[in-house]
């Protein structure tokens, strides 16, 4: 059988344990900012007023914020030394995010990583990444899954 | 409780980005891939120019909904495939379309399907938001 010259992810990967990252404190005006430029003109996103009026502690992050703490996790996962994963290669095939409420400024995150899926198509080498993001309390707010794609020498 | 039926478009929108909305997306998001603002690099890469981030594409793509829902909280779940690249003009920008429209009914809800479009075709596939409806 002829074996295509693609690329190998280490298939340990999906039995590893990560730590958790570093605690990430969501800022008032971080969340600000990454919606002006999602262009999230909703004013629960803004204005803090508006926030607690919706019945939230302080202003509400955009749906896709949560790239922002899942960053660390993809971070470890490519700084694995074994894990065959050259970034340069590296494409974003899809992304999710399951909500169990959206972040809100105020927020204490830290995110584990784990790996759920590694396979071959075509040549490359898809990594499904899937982050679990919790508050201060242990309390899960996010989960964010990330497949990457690793391509192969074209 | 919003009526809703399969098929209906809740919401459109366009969104125009320039070169400087993918410098502040890097900014807030930390993603600095130079892919993203140096033509030159984007070029050695193979790329037929400067891409606006994926996440970028993603994340301005749900805000038609958001606005129709009334309240961030109410998306449950959010999921795209990134299936075509947006290239960036350095002088003409580059447009981006969104039509959200209800793609099936849930227990709580619905499945909002996004169709995202740039020039005359889709960048984003399998683009669904599951979200709950006011009471």
């Amino acid at each position: 059988m002829h074996r295509l010259a693609g690329v190998t992810v280490n298939p340990d990967l999906q039995s590893r344990d990560f730590p958790p990252t570093e605690p990430y404190l969501v800022g008032r005006e971080k969340v600000r900012e990454f919606a002006r430029a999602v262009a999230a003109t909703h004013p629960t996103h803004l204005d803090p007023e508006a926030a607690r009026a919706a019945g939230y502690p302080d202003v509400v992050a955009p749906p896709t914020f949560p790239v922002v703490v899942q960053e660390a996790t993809l971070a470890q996962l490519l700084a694995e030394p074994d894990a065959g994963i050259d970034f340069s290669r590296v494409v974003h095939g899809d992304q999710r995010f399951s909500y169990s409420r959206p972040i809100v400024a105020g927020d204490e995150l830290t995110a584990t990583l784990q790996v759920t899926g590694i396979k071959s198509l075509g040549g490359n080498a898809m990594v499904t990444a899937e982050s679990t993001i919790v508050d201060a309390k242990g309390e899960h707010v996010v989960t964010a899954i990330s497949t990457l794609v690793v391509r192969g020498d074209a | 409780m919003i009526e809703l039926e399969v098929g209906q478009v809740v919401a459109e929108a366009s969104y125009p980005l320039t070169r400087d909305s993918l410098v502040r997306y890097a900014g807030a998001s930390g993603d600095f891939n130079p892919i993203h603002y140096r033509d030159d690099v984007a070029r050695n890469v193979g790329l037929p120019g400067v891409l606006a981030h994926g996440m970028l594409t993603m994340g301005t793509a749900v805000q038609p909904v958001v606005e129709w829902l009334g309240d961030p909280g109410l998306v449950r779940d959010y999921q795209v495939r990134f299936t075509r690249p947006v290239v960036v003009d350095p002088e003409l920008g580059a447009v981006i379309n969104v039509s959200a429209k209800v793609g099936a009914l849930t227990d709580d809800g619905a499945r909002i399907d996004l169709t995202v479009t740039f020039g005359e075709q889709t960048v984003l596939g399998k683009a669904q938001v599951l979200v709950a409806l006011p009471k």
